[in-house]
């Protein structure tokens, strides 16, 4: 038995209602206790911030396309590599780096949980395997399922309950979180070549329509009473005039509610919100709709979203969205990468740079911020870049400073390209976050989407003892005028505590960790027969493996958490 | 008798994984179905009578055999006493060892190299350079209706790849198997995947990046000269514009355009022509890898260091520059002072002055068979054989992940490439002090590590 006592912290935890209390918080083995005896070792967080570990509910850290992107890109470890240490492995790479660094870079954040936000069903394996080798923080995987051709036969033949039982059996052969939809119908379209721009674009061949994949899986995901809701890529991303899209996606879902409604308020997270809030009719009069859109998820509190906040850095974009990213390579010219992966999905991997002299880009750094900041509950908009999309994770800090700043915003915007002042609202929005807000933004709010809320993203007797310190003093100092300060607190924990086990002590990794892998068995025990014959005729037919062979092995997830939704 | 199914064939990068092998009452293998006339073999041979069952140590001169612990003591001091090891192979073993591999390069601060550099190293260098639009192999059974073969012979070194995934094999959107779709060969033989071809273009030795280059030209209906590479102007219009006309074509190339002249500039045209195609249909490109998970080395690689091979970790952290810090040219410039060879036989396969540089250096061979390697070693331990004997990951050809089965038990005493790995990293821990060493090291005698048998050698390979 071990125990902790982290005494005298300032605490933020928007769960139980403690917004910068003065609290002792208590810790046994791995869960946070009512009081431990006199001989628990006792950290003094008096004069800093307490909060639970930070969420990350949408980054591509694990699996085929981010080692294409390692692979694609061997620049990125140029000036970025990191020597081993007594507790870590050596590694490397800025935007998609490698496995024991994105442990590291996490932890050292104040993080201890990233779930991997698209998954191919069919090299699910290989995800895992990268997930088994990242170090000290616990990950999901989500599993792409708005192209599977069983998917849009059975929403095309309206057969509901045989849906459900695939979505189940996908999500057990897979060891998956959730239900993700990358561009759904897209990149299947994407096998010829094409795409599905708008949500009443006809599947080829499938002819089922995008809207219909959504609202379709949106209902098995009830219908399972998953612990998270269908989590969307939705379709047009990244274009010019793309909101209207997004406005008609969010349409699809309006009124509807969870099956549960005591463990999230959601049945849709719109994934990277900022890359589908765009303006205008080319990138010449490329402008920012943050404002319809903010207006519109402020309307619909059964929808939440991860913003995908541009850092204006060089980066690698990679998504299961092939047909984009093959548009991205013909703007850019830039190296391109692509993986269509047969009766499922599709991928692609660009690099990117995101430039502060180029207006695009600079328009773009501010509808992320602008949708962060008009959206009225923190605990609708979650902090992420879509990593490294929109720019690599171990930026968070950088943007928290801005979200808390509005100098530190004006300061940035100043030095972009002189149309973006003109295209963008960001300059006449003064709101700031305070530490609660953040609080919501990357531990409460990401936990409780997640369907987690309970266990994970608070401080309360029961939880996971995931815990991140940091050495801000909020009484004395002021985030609004410190960006510097901010940034530099957030980037480097005094601890992160990770499952009861002290991970990092100021910025230094001290522990190998307890890492788990968190998936969910929506199974019941039982398959339908009916169903599992569609299974295997696609398998004898036209997928290149034997159906014995695809599941991923228990030996995969030998540290699993699995999840068993329940299902009245 | 029992009979395992939905075996997976540890040969080549093609990876079937519906072989069904009969194993009878005293565990023998006695049969299988599915399986090329190599994958057959190879599960037919692997109990062989003489199979080579025991650890051996060079004692002057000659491999006598040792038990367990001193050849994994010998192995752990010639890593620890080398300034600059070389751990080189990896591609016919599991992900799992592969893991332990890297940490254990890491540990003693040598080169990690798998056998991409005798192979696709060059495609890497051009994924690089121009990236890769590439797909899994189910992708071409239900749609592609246009296949290219370049520089490459699937009937003889892929042996099912054809008839399983890219010609034969009905799909889809591809009901008629064959009959849907039109195969093109390009090599500068005619080898017998060209036979059958529809149609074969033989290029002149050595210009199979003119031709390609004449290709993109004549996609965007540029001026050709009368013939390019010996090919006349009007066939490689008429082929441009069967590519271009295709509903999803896919092109496969081997080493014949990886390690010709051109290497990795072949590639990087290769791809950008598939990457030209997608103006004007769906067109993709894949490596025909050979080593059934040499792929799979450079995915543990990536993920674990960011590179995918050819890492260097003398200075603690991953460098990386094929051509300098690759296995082949560590050995032709004489840097290496050790290496751990396993699951790949570079005494066979290397060119004569870095097979001769490694029998000069102490060298530990981890292999289930003796190979041309493991007699100029200075240490042989023998491993179960992976997915006959030892399950774990490994990666197809098109990156797909499957998990590799264990028939039967490996024979009595023999470890697995993992453990072998693992137990070595363990002491070599324990050597440099790292973990408090409960077992006192064995003392070695001290001997002259690995005299120069290779010509010994030469004499028993051939």
């Amino acid at each position: 038995m071990s125990e902790i006592l982290v005494k005298n912290g300032y605490v933020y935890d928007p769960k139980n209602g403690v917004n910068g209390d003065v609290m002792d918080i208590a810790i046994r083995d791995d869960k946070i206790v009512d009081a431990v005896s006199p001989t628990a070792k006792v950290i003094d967080a008096s004069g800093k911030v307490v909060m639970a570990g930070g969420i990350d509910i949408h980054a591509h850290i694990a699996g085929p396309k981010v080692n294409v992107g390692r692979n694609m890109r061997p620049e990125d470890k140029l000036f970025n590599t990191s020597k081993r240490g007594k507790m870590t492995r050596s590694g490397g790479g800025f935007s998609v780096p490698s496995v024991f660094e994105t442990g590291y870079v996490y932890s050292r954040m104040g993080y201890t949980q990233a779930n991997e936000a698209a998954m191919p069903p069919l090299l699910a394996r290989h995800t895992h395997e990268e997930m088994a080798d990242t170090p000290l923080i616990d990950q999901s995987a989500y599993t792409l399922l708005g192209n599977n051709w069983l998917v849009m036969e059975y929403i095309k033949r309206g057969e509901k309950d045989k849906l459900n039982a695939f979505v189940a059996w996908m999500l057990h052969a897979t060891k998956g979180y959730c239900v993700k939809l990358v561009n759904p119908g897209g990149s299947e379209a994407w096998g010829w070549g094409m795409n599905c721009v708008n949500i009443s674009d006809p599947v080829p061949y499938f002819d089922v329509m995008p809207s219909e994949i959504i609202s379709g899986l949106a209902e098995a995901n009830e219908a399972l009473n998953l612990p998270t809701s269908i989590h969307l890529h939705a379709n047009n991303l990244g274009h010019p005039g793309n909101y209207q899209t997004t406005l008609d996606s969010i349409k699809l879902l309006e009124g509807v509610l969870p099956r549960d409604g005591k463990i999230r308020d959601q049945v849709i997270n719109f994934a990277h919100m900022q890359f589908h809030s765009y303006g205008g009719t080319t990138w010449k009069d490329f402008e920012t709709e943050a404002q319809p859109i903010a207006d519109s998820i402020n309307k619909n509190k059964n929808m939440t979203v991860d913003v995908g906040f541009v850092t204006l850095d060089e980066t690698t974009t990679m998504t299961a969205d092939g047909p984009m990213e093959y548009y991205l390579h013909n703007t850019n010219h830039l190296k391109w990468a692509n993986a269509d992966i047969e009766l499922e999905t599709a991928a692609g991997v660009v690099p990117y740079i995101y430039s502060p002299k180029i207006s695009v880009c600079g328009i773009q750094w501010a509808i992320g911020l602008e949708l962060a900041l008009l959206i009225d509950d923190p605990m609708q908009a979650f902090i992420t870049t879509d990593h490294p999309n929109a720019g690599p994770f171990r930026r968070y800090p950088r943007i928290i400073s801005w979200l808390m700043s509005n100098q530190a915003r004006l300061d940035r915007l100043e030095t972009l390209h002189k149309v973006v002042p003109d295209r963008v609202a960001i300059g006449g929005i003064s709101r700031v976050f305070d530490f609660y807000d953040i609080a919501k933004m990357t531990r409460a709010g990401p936990a409780r989407a997640l369907g987690l809320g309970d266990m994970k993203g608070h401080l309360g007797v029961g939880a996971d003892a995931d815990v991140a310190i940091y050495n801000y003093n909020p009484k004395t100092m002021d985030p609004t005028t410190d960006p510097a300060g901010i940034e530099k607190t957030f980037k480097n924990t005094a601890y992160t505590i990770k499952g009861g086990d002290i991970v990092v002590i100021d910025g230094e990794v001290v522990s190998k960790g307890n890492k788990r892998t968190i998936w969910v068995d929506a199974t019941n025990g039982s398959m339908d027969p009916a169903v599992l014959d569609d299974i295997e005729k696609k398998f004898v037919r036209f997928y290149s493996v034997t159906m014995n062979n695809y599941p991923v092995q228990d030996e995969y997830v030998a540290r699993g958490l699995v999840v068993k939704p329940e299902v009245a | 008798m029992r009979t395992a199914t939905d075996v997976v064939c540890p040969f080549c990068g093609t990876l079937c994984d519906d072989i069904e092998v009969d194993v009878d009452d005293a565990e023998k293998i006695c049969a299988t179905r599915n399986a090329c006339i190599i994958g057959d073999n190879k599960f037919m041979t692997a109990q062989a009578p003489d199979r080579h069952l025991h650890p051996r140590i060079r004692r002057g001169g000659e491999l006598v055999e040792s038990t367990m612990d001193e050849a994994i003591n010998k192995a752990a001091e010639i890593l620890v006493n080398a300034k600059h090891p070389l751990l080189y192979g990896w591609s016919s073993t599991h992900c799992e060892a592969q893991e332990a591999g890297m940490a254990l390069a890491e540990g003693v601060g040598g080169t990690m190299d798998n056998t991409s550099v005798c192979c696709h190293g060059p495609s890497v260098l051009a994924i690089h350079t121009v990236g890769i639009s590439s797909c899994t192999l189910g992708e071409i059974i239900n749609r592609a209706d246009i296949v290219l073969y370049w520089g490459c012979n699937p009937v003889n070194a892929h042996p099912r790849h054809m008839s399983r995934y890219s010609l034969y094999k009905r799909g889809f959107f591809t009901e008629r198997g064959k009959s849907d779709r039109t195969e093109i060969v390009i090599d500068v033989r005619r080898t017998e995947t060209a036979q059958k071809a529809d149609i074969f273009l033989q290029p002149e030795q050595g210009r199979d990046y003119e031709l390609m280059n004449a290709l993109r030209v004549a996609f965007r209906g540029g001026p050709l000269p009368e013939s390019v590479a010996g090919i006349p102007r009007a066939e490689i219009e008429k082929v441009a514009q069967m590519l271009k006309d295709g509903r999803f074509g896919i092109l496969f190339f081997g080493m014949g355009l990886t390690m010709t002249r051109g290497k990795h500039r072949n590639i990087d045209i290769a791809i950008s022509l598939t990457a030209d195609l997608n103006t004007y249909t769906k067109f993709l490109i894949m490596a025909m890898r050979g080593h059934y998970n040499v792929a799979g080395a450079d995915q543990v690689s990536l993920w674990e260091c960011g590179f995918p091979y050819a890492v260097d970790f003398a200075r603690g952290f991953p460098r990386y520059n094929p051509g300098e810090s690759s296995a082949t040219d560590i050995l032709a410039r004489k840097e290496a002072d050790a290496a751990l060879i396993i699951a790949a036989d570079p005494g066979a396969h290397f060119p004569i002055d870095m097979v001769r540089t490694l029998a000069s250096i102490p060298m530990i061979a981890i292999d289930p068979h003796v190979t041309p390697t493991t007699e100029i070693a200075s240490v042989h331990i023998p491993s179960a054989i992976v997915g006959i004997e030892d399950a774990g990951s490994a990666y197809r050809m098109d990156n797909v992940p499957i998990r590799m089965r264990k028939v039967v038990e490996p024979p009595e005493g023999v470890l697995t490439d993992q453990e072998i790995i693992e137990r070595i990293h363990r002491r070599v821990m324990e050597l440099q002090g790292l973990e408090v060493p409960e077992v006192t090291a064995v003392k070695e005698p001290a001997e002259a590590l690995a005299p120069s048998a290779f010509d010994d050698i030469l004499q028993r390979a051939t």
